[in-house]
């Protein structure tokens, strides 16, 4: 298990140097030069160019900014906020982000999982097909319309939200945000949670135990529950990684300073940002494969088989 | 040696052949249609989808207006007045209204075009990026897949390796390095969509032809002298048909889904143009003074998203029919 993790883990660490040095070299063969042209002279640029050292070989560049990240900076921003330095800002932001991030995922699972249980042990009835529209709701309905909805209705037809996103009222302006984020974890945990339940329900060994006298909540807790939740954990990692997309846009709905609006702002803004953007998607693919990594080795320990393979390929 | 004679042979139709019919034998695909027709809720999506389609094709068509065009008219003091943000009308209206003689089904946006035409014409941008997109997809996912499965060993390894470096980029990323890179407009949404969509077909591509390859028929076409992409493209491709059209019912929705995304955060499509995308971030921008405006566009993208999405469970079921529907 330890060797099964290990290689997992520098499999993980390699994939991200390959893909930090890809962003890299992108950003950097990008056609003109990453300030704003239109107002410096030519000598300026040429000093300016020397300054950031964009003028020496690509590999050269590339070992200066991997020991800087390892340093733990990102470096100074292009033409957003006026080249301070990336870090604080990032990190003010991705808090923001973590924030409302954990809330919508604790909240969506949640809800979910209750859902899917309640639909699978009224399976055909009345409460089974409430169920199923709440989770095709959640699949057609992009998180964003849904915020667009909650703002509309609640923020400025009856006035008990705050319009935007409001730091100092942390609670209060963020349930909406992570009401609407979750929706999509909502419907797609309940789907799974159902389906997996009705797969257990009607095994041979559940089956047994009700045989044997078990039945009720007892049967459910002991027996259903407990394998039909295994599989689950396999959902939410996906869906964790999914909330950056729905949150960039929420973001810019609400005003939210995260990590979501800052990549907005560095591509879609006046100039784009290129340090802002090889700083974001580094963050960004370090989460994902994170979140990957977890996965991997959360499969492993629950089901033996996955590690077996592995070795074998 | 003995000649065979015409009179040798003998017809034998007016043999009594009987023929089982309460379990007739069916053709893969007929029966796949007989059990996809009879779930109610795969026709419901098939019948939402198709009426969508129609109104995408038909509505731009015979409407009169443009969907670019900025509807004015000339009043009594020979100023030129635009129709900017008129509520829904049907025509026949109150004499007030300079307009009270048109209709508008659905209003008109702050810039004095008719968003019935605009609303179509958006859905019809839509449906051909996410049909364009994932037809490409579905052709490299394919190859790409079969190929990598077929061959196994050196090739496998070194493609599966590729993927996986490609696939652990995520799609954010992606889009806005290519956001850099390429100016904004359909082009953009579907490279985008190329890069990211193929890798889901190619792996389930990938598994059937594992499964496949080991199979008699497969063997007997080596026999027989057949040559590998022969056997990929004529043998296995036909009978991973199946997994491989559910995955592309479900990539469709992803991919109205991605350029609706696009377009409303400001990288997609670009105005004069329209989308579903770029419609709803319009309408967002006017919802608190025309709220009206950001729901026709809304209910297109939601009923598109519904209809494939039943579809394709639609699909799925009627490709592996349990023992309980039969």
């Amino acid at each position: 298990m330890t060797k099964y993790v290990a290689k997992r883990i520098l499999m993980s660490a390699l994939t991200l140097l390959a893909i930090t040095f890809v962003l890299f070299v992108l950003i950097r063969i990008m056609p003109g030069d990453p300030f704003p042209v239109e107002r410096m002279s030519a000598e300026m640029i040429l000093q300016k160019r020397e300054e950031l050292g964009l003028n020496k070989p690509i590999l050269e560049q590339f070992v200066n900014y991997m020991s800087m990240l390892l340093s733990g900076s990102f470096g100074n921003g292009t033409s957003l906020y006026n080249g301070a330095p990336i870090k604080p800002i990032l990190t003010a932001c991705l808090i923001n982000s973590f924030k409302i991030g954990v809330l919508s995922i604790l909240f969506g699972t949640a809800v979910g999982l209750a859902i899917g249980i309640v639909a699978a042990l009224n399976r055909g009835k009345f409460l089974d097909g409430l169920c199923t529209l709440v989770s095709i709701l959640g699949v057609c309905i992009p998180s964003y319309v849904f915020m667009i909805f909650l703002q509309y209705f609640f923020s400025y037809k009856i006035p008990f939200f705050p319009y935007f996103f409001d730091p100092s009222n942390f609670l209060m302006s963020s349930i909406m945000p992570a009401l609407s984020l979750s929706l999509f974890a909502i419907s797609t945990i309940a789907r799974f949670t159902r389906n997996e339940m009705l797969e257990v329900i009607n095994s041979d060994y559940v089956k047994l135990a009700e045989a044997k006298g078990l039945y009720g909540f007892e049967l459910i807790r002991k027996h259903v529950l407990r394998n039909a939740l295994i599989p689950i954990v396999t959902v939410i990692a996906p869906l964790v990684v999914s909330l950056l997309t729905g949150a960039m846009v929420i973001e810019k709905i609400y005003g939210i300073n995260g990590v979501g609006k800052l990549m907005v702002d560095a591509i879609a803004g006046q100039g784009v940002d290129y340090n802002y953007v090889l700083a974001l998607s580094i963050v960004f693919s370090a989460m994902y494969i994170a979140a990957m990594l977890v996965l991997d080795i959360l499969y492993g320990i629950i089901d033996p088989r996955v590690r077996l393979t592995k070795k074998e390929g | 040696m003995y000649k065979p004679e015409p009179d040798d042979f003998e017809f034998i139709s007016d043999r009594d052949i009987t023929v089982d019919t309460n379990f007739a034998s069916q053709g893969y695909w007929k029966s796949v249609a007989v059990h996809f027709l009879k779930n109610r809720f795969a026709v419901t999506g098939l019948v939402l989808v198709a009426v969508i389609i129609v109104f995408a094709v038909f509505a731009p068509l015979v409407s009169s207006y443009g969907y670019q065009e900025i509807i004015s008219v000339t009043d009594s003091v020979g100023k030129e007045i635009t129709a900017k943000s008129l509520s829904p009308q049907f025509g026949g209206g109150d004499s007030q209204n300079l307009f009270s003689d048109r209709t508008f089904l659905f209003g008109t946006d702050d810039m004095g075009r008719d968003l019935w035409t605009r609303t179509w014409q958006g859905a019809r941008v839509s449906l051909i990026i996410a049909f364009v997109a994932i037809f490409i997809d579905m052709l490299i996912g394919m190859s790409y897949g079969l190929i990598s499965g077929f061959f196994g060993g050196t090739v496998d390894n070194i493609l599966q390796r590729f993927i996986e470096i490609i696939g652990s980029i995520p799609t954010l990323v992606i889009i806005s390095i290519l956001a850099i890179f390429m100016e904004k407009g359909i082009g953009l949404v579907i490279v985008s969509l190329l890069i990211t969509e193929w890798i889901p077909m190619s792996k389930i591509a990938r598994a059937e032809c594992l499964k496949l390859k080991e199979r008699e028929y497969v063997l007997a076409s080596r026999t027989l002298g057949a040559g590998s992409f022969h056997i990929i493209f004529k043998q296995i491709l036909p009978n991973t048909m199946g997994p491989i059209i559910t995955q592309v019912m479900f990539s469709i929705p992803v991919a109205i889904f991605t350029e609706a995304f696009l377009s409303f955060v400001g990288v997609g499509i670009v105005l004069p143009q329209c989308s579903i995308g770029s419609l709803i971030e319009a309408g967002f921008n006017n919802v608190t003074i025309l709220p009206y405006q950001i729901l026709p566009p809304i209910c297109v993208l939601a009923i598109l998203m519904l209809g494939f999405n039943l579809i394709g469970d639609g699909i799925r079921e009627a490709l592996s029919p349990k023992l309980e529907d039969m």
